[in-house]
């Protein structure tokens, strides 16, 4: 086996990950004054085990029980995390056992699904743990055949000794190991011998899927529990002013039926504490039906809400949040930001001098994109079980960010972290809408009032039609060539209800003399939030569409375009922050070209479009391959490339990646959410337009680059340049560009 | 029908996802043949069988349950019960489903993770066995 040898202080090691809670903590050091019994009795844990790591038990019948500190998403983290370790540990796959840990941000870390994190966070942290296991295997090993620990070989979840002949399970040595001091310094295996990670290992979960087995929030129940539900406004804007709940209460099976408050008035909220209304009125009953149906009799007065004020923390950073009062609908949306795209921008990178650049210009290029607000709609509804007393809390559910779920807990309830539990189910979809967590806190709430365990459901209407949405973005951007057809200036200015889209230190920018971002937000009492890939899940759209309609007009190939502004960038890069590596950028564009033979001959039945982007550390490059079919332009192929850095689980990683491309088509063709008088006027899936079977491509080829960069995270990066790369194959193939999403209704005022 | 087997008789791996039968998270078997739980009142099933996915097979090995393992088609999974109940009412009426048959059958079934091309390949391995 080739060895890297890393070598840091493992006591500082211990602290940095403390602070900066994505790390994970050994909890062998502690562990090492106790006797074996006491261990066990100190952990709480069944006997039959010894705990070597937070994140490592192996029983004496060599069975290895990882723990997945992420919550699952269908990102397939319990899948993958736990190769990793297995990988370091050199542990037999077939004996690996996986479970999700419970939260525990001291143990384990952040815990946080999103961002395109979990991977790259804890990549370092679990191969530490895993060699760390292996090392101190090695050396109990070592101890008891009484020669060196450099002789000891280990081999799927096997120790040997060469020259004795010795050999044993890190089972049976797993008792020894866990009295062993934690090794100074541990060496992670070099990608060369890897033998778990980059082999496909199936979804841990897989047959509990198929077989239906209760997985996710909706299905968790508890003895007694009661059901939730929440009758909220009609629209943004208003607010409850009455209600009665006679007919209500003569409902069969229905318990109480009262408002909560989900926070104090006055007090300051931190981030991801979003929520669409503050008061909630909350029917309680026996079963899901008789809430749905004891909900109906509800009669409510509901008032205008007064603009609201108040002082967000955001990582300790305070900002005072206006919350306009008001009922907005779309088209209003859609005329304001015409009319602020007009008025002064905050800049937010400028290089050279593109003002001069674009009076002297030859010839400006200007378009303008739009795209609307989008519901998350995971399958699974938001929910969540909660047991409130007044000395603890149990919470179980669906969640993302249970670190933050358990500050905003704390503040709210009044209890000790310790006193709070919070157990992570499977999530049915998340997207990022279930990083905010206003639903446990709800939950939380009604449980103490009721003095009752309940589960908190929302329906698909509450889903959709409460959400917390990707916001309404547009883009203007400018081009200016000079008589040669140069590029010399490139200017782009976003808004957004309410924030805009801008990354100013993205690509172009590095690759043009004259540069000038520009960014400005029209407050909206609509509430929003992360939504997969956020902002640039607009940008990727408008801008590679742009750059497609800029390659034209120069008489470029878009692709070959690209590489020139990369190879610019590389070279002589224009001004600082830029945040893309330019090889890497260049590295999916030219795979990207070379797995769809781009401009070769037998690709004539298809109007292709490419795009390509980078965000959350990864880069993504898709040809889109499309017909016209029944009269209607149908995405039939798609290529991909994709450098995320090392590919822990190479067909699941494709499967991600897939799902990426299917989501991008659907949500560029269908995807949106539009309002009227503050209410949202699609609430289901009759009205909501998501991507289906007979829609969705016959084939998506998905190529990886080959690299030995430690992952860079996949979740996200595939989804954004899937927009571009279909409109520009809706312009090869309607013969117009396509400049506001969703592309369905345009296509459609068309014909 | 869905709420009965979820709150009543504890058979939670029938989804709910939308309750007006646009998902097919719910669907089920009445009778061998694919029907939406959510929009199936109990009145009328009478002395139909019903099957949901905790009885289309003893251990989860199914055709259509194996299929999917093998393909490893699920992301988040929600949907995959549903998926599977309409797989396997399909592949009993049309044991060998041409793509646009699969399309046809399978299309009121979201899958907002889009594993489309997976369960296809499911379905088509299925029907190879």
């Amino acid at each position: 086996m080739e060895n890297t040898k890393t070598t840091y202080n493992r006591r500082s090691f211990l602290k940095a990950s403390l602070l900066s809670g994505g790390g994970m903590m050994l909890s062998i050091s502690w562990l090492s004054s106790f006797k074996p019994a006491d261990k066990v009795q100190a952990l709480n844990l069944p006997d039959q085990g010894v705990l070597l790591t937070g994140y490592i038990k192996i029983t004496p019948d060599n069975v290895v029980k990882l723990m997945c500190p992420n919550p699952e998403f269908g990102q397939n983290v319990m899948t993958s995390l736990p190769m990793i370790i297995a990988e370091e540990l050199d542990a037999d796959w077939q004996q690996v056992v996986v479970e999700i840990a419970p939260h525990d941000n001291v143990k384990f870390g952040s815990q946080f699904t999103g961002g395109s994190q979990s991977v790259r966070s804890y990549w370092k942290p679990l191969r530490t743990a895993g060699a760390s296991a292996r090392q101190m295997l090695r050396e109990a090993a070592a101890q008891s055949w009484q020669v060196p620990v450099e002789e000891i070989t280990t081999k799927a979840g096997k120790l040997y000794h060469e020259k004795s002949g010795k050999s044993a399970t890190y089972g049976e040595l797993a008792s020894k190991a866990a009295d062993l001091p934690i090794p100074k310094a541990v060496t992670f295996k070099s990608p060369k011998a890897f033998s778990i990670v980059r082999n496909s290992k199936k979804n841990v979960e897989g047959l509990k899927v198929v077989t239906g087995k209760p997985l996710f929030g909706l299905d968790y129940r508890q003895e007694g529990m009661l059901i939730a539900m929440i009758q909220h406004p009609p629209a943004f804007g208003m607010k409850l002013k009455s209600f009665d709940a006679s007919q209500t209460l003569k409902m069969p099976g229905i318990k109480d039926v009262f408002t909560i408050t989900l926070f104090e008035e006055g007090s300051e909220r931190g981030a991801f504490e979003t929520r669409s209304f503050n008061e909630a009125l909350v029917v309680v009953g026996k079963t899901t039906w008789e809430v749905m149906n004891a909900r109906k009799k509800l009669k409510v007065q509901w008032e205008p809400a007064p603009e609201l004020r108040e002082t967000m923390n955001a990582f300790g950073r305070k900002v005072e949040e206006i919350t306009p009062a008001g009922l907005e609908s779309s088209t209003s949306h859609l005329q304001k930001m015409k009319e602020w795209a007009q008025k002064p921008a905050t800049q937010l990178r400028k290089d050279g001098d593109p003002d001069t650049a674009f009076k002297n210009a030859a010839q400006i290029i200007e378009r303008t994109y739009t795209a609307p607000f989008l519901a998350h709609n995971t399958m699974e509804p938001m929910n969540f079980f909660a047991h409130v007393t007044d000395e603890k809390a149990l919470l179980a559910g669906p969640l993302q960010a249970p670190g933050v779920a358990e500050q905003t807990l704390v503040k709210r309830l009044g209890l000790p972290a310790d006193k709070i539990e919070i157990q992570m189910t499977r999530m049915g979809g998340g997207f990022g809408r279930r990083a905010y967590s206003h639903y446990l806190v709800e939950a939380a709430l009604i449980s103490r009032k009721a003095k009752a365990p309940i589960k908190l459901m929302y329906t698909r209407e509450d889903d959709m039609t409460y959400g917390i949405y990707r916001p309404m973005y547009t883009a203007t951007y400018r081009a200016a060539l000079d008589a040669n057809k140069n590029l010399i200036a490139f200017h782009v200015k976003g808004g957004g209800i309410p924030e805009h889209p801008i990354h100013a230190n993205r690509f172009p920018a590095g690759a043009v003399d004259n540069y000038l971002a520009e960014g400005w937000q029209i407050p909206s009492n609509i509430t929003i939030g992360a939504f997969r890939a956020p902002r640039s899940n607009f940008n990727a759209a408008a801008e590679q569409s742009f750059l497609d309609e800029l390659a034209e007009a120069m008489g470029k190939d878009p692709i070959e375009f690209r590489l020139e502004l990369l190879k610019r960038a590389k070279e002589a890069p224009v001004g600082k922050n830029n945040e893309y590596d330019p090889d890497r950028y260049a590295g999916v564009l030219n795979l990207v070209r070379d797995k769809s033979g781009w401009n070769k001959p037998g690709n004539e039945t298809y109007n292709r479009g490419v795009a390509a982007y980078f965000c959350h550390n990864s880069y993504a490059a898709h040809v889109v391959d499309m017909i016209t079919r029944n009269g209607v332009p149908y995405v039939e192929r798609v290529f991909s490339a994709m450098d995320c850095g090392i590919v822990i689980n190479p067909e699941s990683a494709k499967n991600m990646v897939q799902g990426a491309v299917v989501d991008g088509i659907g949500n560029a063709f269908y995807g949106a959410l539009t309002h009227k008088a503050g209410a949202a006027e699609q609430s289901n899936f009759h009205n909501y337009r998501i991507i289906r079977h007979n829609e969705a491509p016959k084939q998506i080829e998905v190529h990886f680059v080959e690299n030995d960069i430690d992952p860079t995270g996949l979740g996200e990066p595939p989804f954004p340049p899937v927009f571009g790369a279909v409109a520009n194959a809706l312009y090869k193939t309607t013969g117009k560009r396509h400049y506001n999403q969703p592309f369905k209704p345009d296509l459609e005022k068309r014909i | 029908m869905l709420w009965v087997l979820r709150d009543h008789l504890d058979l939670t791996g029938t989804k709910y996802g939308c309750g007006m039968a646009q998902c097919g998270a719910c669907t089920v078997h009445l009778d061998g043949t694919a029907v939406r739980s959510c929009q199936l009142p109990i009145s009328v099933v009478g002395n139909q069988a019903v099957t949901t996915i905790e009885g289309l097979s003893a251990n989860g090995d199914h055709p259509v349950q194996k299929a999917w393992l093998e393909q490893d088609v699920a992301q988040c999974g929600y949907c995959q019960a549903g998926q599977i109940m309409s797989a396997a009412s399909l592949l009993k009426t049309n044991p060998n489903p041409s793509d646009a048959d699969i399309d046809a059958a399978m299309s009121g079934n979201i899958c907002r993770c889009g594993t489309y091309l997976r369960i296809k390949e499911a379905i088509k391995s299925a029907a190879r066995k």
